[in-house]
């Protein structure tokens, strides 16, 4: 192992070429994973932010916040049921927004909700015309005491705070009491109007597991809802599962990528040292050992490929502006996206085994004769 | 197992066979080969290409099995071991200096030394002490920390004698060491292989097609076809 590590510090330009192609399939990696988690974030940040552990929903509304009705004969038995502790109403639009100062066609995109439990950030549930904006439209401008002028009918709305993390969809979230969602909606979208009592969905805060409460709710209303857990209610926003899927088989290709690189990188290596190999496995050395310095030597150039690339990506990620490309870093998307990349220095280097194991020793010896 | 004698001979070779299974028969390597070689002392196998001294010589460095016979170095009876088994006995007992000299390119002329501790019994501050020790002996103590390509052929011919003699060998296999160097550096080489050899009592079979190799030698063993002419 110390031969290869002497090899690594003595030789480095025969590793630059391997090192140089690994950083930027890392970066690559890094870059793709943050874009996921940053349109993960985007789309699912207003459900995470829920203080509850379940989101009810009609049955038949397949788990869609705009399709779906609860009226108060039904919230009652959602309340009734066992575990629940308390419910809250929650209702959404979805509209432009005129900023003050911007163009009349520089609409920013808003959800608003109408909440009766106040999400994570919010202290309490905001006076009928005023909101908590997220804190994406400060890029637009926004700013607290700024006033909104939202939809067609240019309902106005005051924005009396920021809260991080709350976007639906890639809008951005504005978060006001039932009263204000439903004046808005009454005002730009007729068609949505619901009576009063009635809320798209429930929030629902209970005792035991959300799985387990999400059940009895649905047991309680006779299979009239269909209860979720948060992570599984963010999971079912549209779109979500899909980008997921996709870009995760991206990241599989090019983690495959990775694999096949580092595999004919070290094949390549494999058969220069063949001589090398043979010489030392007749003074004694076992295939293991040599075979080990070959995973060491691409261990190492995996991680320096990848502290390269992470600094890249976060100083790429300081340098994107607010609102432009939704990239994401975070400490568990780099250290599976390395983790990733040091399975594939071991797999990828793992197709010389057999190579390695092939070196004949008698080759050391009489090569003329 | 491990039966160390310090009153046997270094190499006793008995009717010693090496067939090569061919499509259309077999192909005779080496045949009923019989040759014992004390400790201390030094032979010449000499012999055309293709005459059977290299595979003489790697079946008694353990590095080809032999189709029947029977193989004792060093009272250590290795017939029968296995390639893991040899693997460990040529760590432990043999040494070995190849045509090419095949030092280690990006190891500095201890470190070339070391190497054998590495791959095997990793005993550390002892084998550092015995290369360094090593290296004083063969002249290289001021070379120590330079890389082969650093050094002049002689110089890595040391190195690689220093590395055959790292492990403390009963028998040390030179092979054709001589032939990549002109006249007057071989017989140089050859000096010290007869030195250094003499001098620590380790038995030595040099491998060559020179016969003025075997001015060198205490004892000259001719290979034709296979066959060992006693």
């Amino acid at each position: 192992m110390k031969i290869a590590l002497r090899e690594l510090r003595r030789r480095p330009g025969r590793f630059a070429t391997a090192t140089v192609i690994l950083t930027l399939i890392a970066l690559l990696l890094l870059f793709l994973g943050g874009l996921l988690d940053g349109l993960i974030r985007n789309s699912t940040g207003a459900v995470r932010a829920q203080q509850g552990g379940v989101v009810v929903s009609s049955a038949a509304s397949q788990s869609s916040f705009l399709r779906s009705r609860i009226d108060p004969d039904l919230r009652a038995r959602v309340a009734a049921a066992p575990g629940v502790e308390e419910v809250g109403g929650l209702g959404i639009v979805q509209l432009g927004a005129r900023v003050p100062g911007n163009g009349p066609r520089d609409l920013a995109d808003v959800a608003l909700f109408g909440v009766e439990i106040a999400p994570r950030g919010v202290p309490n549930v905001p006076d009928t015309g005023e909101v908590w904006a997220d804190r994406i439209l400060e890029a637009d401008g926004v700013r607290v005491g700024t006033e909104l002028l939202l939809g067609p009918a240019r309902s106005p709305v005051v924005v009396v705070g920021f809260v991080e993390d709350t976007n639906y969809l890639g809008q951005a979230g504005l978060w006001g009491s039932p009263a204000t969602w439903r004046s808005v909606v009454a005002a730009n979208r007729p068609a949505e109007i619901v009576a009063d009592g009635v809320f798209q969905s429930l929030v629902v805060r209970g005792s035991g597991s959300p799985v387990d409460l999400a059940a009895a709710v649905d047991a309680a209303t006779g299979g009239a809802t269909l209860s979720l857990t948060i992570a599984d209610t963010a999971n079912a926003i549209p779109g979500v599962a899909e980008q997921r899927g996709t870009f995760n088989q991206i990241i599989g290709v090019t983690v495959a990528i990775a694999i096949v690189v580092i595999a004919l990188f070290f094949a390549l290596l494999t058969v220069e040292r063949v001589a090398l190999y043979g010489v030392l496995k007749a003074i004694g050395a076992r295939s293991r050992t040599i075979f080990a310095g070959l995973v060491v030597q691409a261990i190492v150039v995996t991680v320096i490929a990848s502290t390269v690339a992470t600094v890249v990506v976060l100083l790429l990620d300081a340098a994107i502006p607010p609102g432009s490309i939704p990239v994401t870093i975070t400490v568990p998307r780099i250290v599976s996206s390395v983790l990733s990349l040091l399975v594939a220095a071991v797999a990828g280097s793992a197709f010389s085994l057999r190579r390695v194991l092939r070196v004949d020793p008698a080759s050391a010896i009489g090569s003329s004769s | 197992m491990t039966v160390t004698d310090p009153h046997a001979p270094a190499l006793r070779l008995e009717g010693v066979r090496k067939v090569y299974p061919m499509a259309d028969g077999e192909v005779v390597a080496l045949e009923r080969a019989d040759l014992t070689v004390d400790r201390g002392e030094i032979v010449a196998l000499v012999g055309p290409s293709g005459s059977g001294k290299t595979t003489l010589c790697s079946i008694a460095g353990g590095i080809l099995r032999a189709s029947g016979g029977t193989i004792v170095v060093g009272g250590d009876d290795i017939s029968g071991y296995s390639p893991k088994q040899l693997t460990a006995f040529r760590r432990r007992a043999v040494g070995f200096v190849f045509q090419t000299v095949n030092l280690v390119p990006f190891l500095t002329a201890r470190e070339n030394l070391l190497v054998v501790d590495e791959i095997g019994a990793r005993t550390g501050a002892p084998a550092r002490a015995r290369a360094d020790q090593l290296l004083e002996e063969l002249g290289l103590a001021d070379r120590a920390k330079n890389l082969p390509s650093q050094l002049s052929g002689g110089q890595r011919q040391r190195v690689a004698i220093g590395r055959a003699l790292m492990n403390d060998p009963t028998l040390v296999l030179f092979d054709e060491p001589t032939s990549a160097l002109d006249s007057k550096l071989g017989r140089q080489v050859m000096e010290l292989i007869r030195s250094e050899m003499t001098a620590r009592g380790i038995a030595a079979i040099v491998v060559t097609h020179d016969e003025r190799i075997t001015a060198f030698a205490d004892r000259t063993v001719h290979i034709s076809d296979g066959v060992l002419d006693a």
